[in-house]
């Protein structure tokens, strides 16, 4: 290690740039009334997603990959509005635009349907980057313009085609949920929001998540989840959040067959979440933000080495 | 044999890609906001030098290859072959003209250079970074001009053309840096 190694990574003055920014964010949510909080880091158990990997802690538990479990806990006790400036942690994630430990913007409004979120989102946004215009795409449209295929109806052969014709693949096989956000992450994003803050709407129902389900204008069953792109980045995942803990069970417990499926660890589900969501969760919308990409956005970067002090190394 | 993870992908790892040893020269990361993560990697097939850009599911595995660099000495070229051996156990290898390639320009009898072996053959040669060869054939130099620009071609020995100063005369021994295929200097002999 060189005796320079010490220094930090990115600009003192992109670190000035950024805690701006972060005294705009909470100056903006002090107005509108919503209350900061903080919730653990470590947890007993953390979240079931087969394609989310959390850090164990041996005897304590597990670094958490989002405050999501959390915040609907206190949301159900009556908070109203919340959010929160959390560290959290993802292993095996490591790249341009990834870091294992990154900084997460997490906020649900009490009462937003998911189209107010998105205005609030799109406000937010605009802090940091200056005011940019909105458009909006349905994420069906997207892929009938750009792929010429119905995302929600098509063959996995077709969508294993469209993949073939754009990417040079080092695999066959791949559930229809993979094809689909192969396309989507490496055909589609990168050329959304080239030069405006595009939502994307109406994901396919098995990618909902947390949200709830609706019917489309054509009268298919979707997502009620929506993703913030701009540069080619992708910036945010909202939710109408889901209510139903029967439905929130069901879920978690098919992840959980996908982990046994894939060899993953088995997590314990987070019964407390469930019993909060039982007891009652007020109607409300919640978006998940990655920060550092936001202030990457916002000085000009296509690195987050230039907007976080110390990096992890690289994994090259 | 060993094999690599995607997240253990790193620039300078030799492995095997549909039946031809390569070696990564960048892994990238991507993942869409929820589902499944990738892996973008670009690899040098080391069999044809060509560079391609595959998309793994991140997890996904590649065997090891067998390749190793091995610095040797070039002894001569037979006219079908060139050989080569390690200066520590005398062993000896050859390498097709076609394996070899442009390497050859800059290969002169008893100089050092690195051999690929892959599997124990040679997958290719690369000479070392800087060699002193001889110009064996030039314009007559233009004397006391050391100041002025100005350069013609000279070709050396190895059969390699260079572009050289107009001071430097046939016969004189100049040094080349092989990876840019430029005059550097002159060797005072």
């Amino acid at each position: 290690m060189s005796t320079e190694d010490w220094r930090p990574g990115a600009p003192l003055e992109n670190l000035r740039r950024r805690a701006q920014i972060l005294a705009r964010i909470r100056a903006y949510f002090a107005a509108a009334q919503v209350l900061e909080v903080e919730t653990p880091q470590l947890c007993p158990t953390t979240v079931t997603d087969p394609h989310l990997h959390s850090m164990q802690v041996p005897g304590h538990g597990y670094l958490q990959t989002s405050p999501e479990y959390a915040m609907k806990r206190l949301l159900a006790a009556g908070s109203g509005s919340i959010y929160q400036i959390a560290r959290v942690f993802r292993a095996d994630e490591m790249g341009r635009r990834h870091h294992p430990e990154f900084t997460m913007l997490e906020w649900y409004r009490v009462g937003f349907t998911l189209d107010q979120l998105i205005d609030d989102v799109a406000a937010l946004a605009c802090l940091a980057l200056g005011e940019t215009r909105c458009v909006r795409h349905r994420y069906r449209d997207l892929f009938r313009t750009r792929l010429g295929l119905d995302p929600l109806r098509c063959s996995i052969d077709e969508l294993r085609a469209a993949a073939r014709r754009y990417i040079d693949l080092a695999f066959d096989e791949a559930d229809r949920d993979t094809w689909l956000e192969l396309l989507m992450g490496q055909v589609i994003e990168p050329t959304l929001g080239i030069d405006t803050l595009s939502f994307v709407v109406d994901y396919p129902p098995s990618q909902a998540a947390l949200a709830r389900l609706h019917l489309d204008a054509e009268g298919q069953v979707v997502a009620s989840r929506f993703e913030l792109y701009h540069r080619g980045v992708e910036l945010a995942n909202g939710y109408h959040e889901l209510l139903d803990a029967d439905e929130q069970r069901a879920r978690f417990a098919a992840d959980l067959r996908e982990r046994a499926a894939r060899g993953l660890p088995a997590i314990a589900i987070d019964e407390p979440l469930l019993a909060a969501l039982k007891s009652g969760l007020p109607d409300c919308s919640g978006v998940a933000l990655g920060l550092d990409r936001l202030f990457m956005l916002a000085v000009g970067s296509d690195s987050l080495r230039e907007v976080i002090a110390f990096s992890p190394p690289e994994n090259r | 044999m060993a094999s690599y993870s995607t997240n253990e992908f790193k620039s300078g790892l030799k492995v095997m890609l549909d039946g031809d040893p390569c070696m990564i020269l960048e892994n990238e990361f991507v993942k869409p906001g929820k589902g499944q993560a990738f892996n973008r990697v670009k690899l040098r097939n080391l069999k044809t030098n060509r560079v391609s850009e595959k998309t793994f599911k991140s997890g996904d595995s590649l065997e090891s290859a067998d390749v190793f660099d091995c610095e040797m000495q070039y002894l001569y070229n037979d006219g079908d072959f060139h050989h080569f051996m390690e200066p520590e156990n005398f062993e000896q290898h050859q390498a097709s003209n076609s394996t070899v390639g442009d390497a050859a320009l800059w290969l002169k009898e008893q100089d050092l250079c690195t051999v690929t072996l892959y599997n124990g053959t040679p997958l290719a040669v690369t000479p070392l970074n800087f060699v002193e060869l001889e110009v064996v054939e030039t314009e007559p130099g233009v004397r006391g001009d050391t100041a002025t620009g100005g350069n013609k071609p000279a070709r050396l020995s190895t059969g390699a053309t260079v572009k050289v100063p107009l001071f430097v005369n046939q016969g004189e021994i100049i040094r080349c840096d092989t990876r840019s295929g430029e005059y550097v200097s002159r060797v005072k002999g």
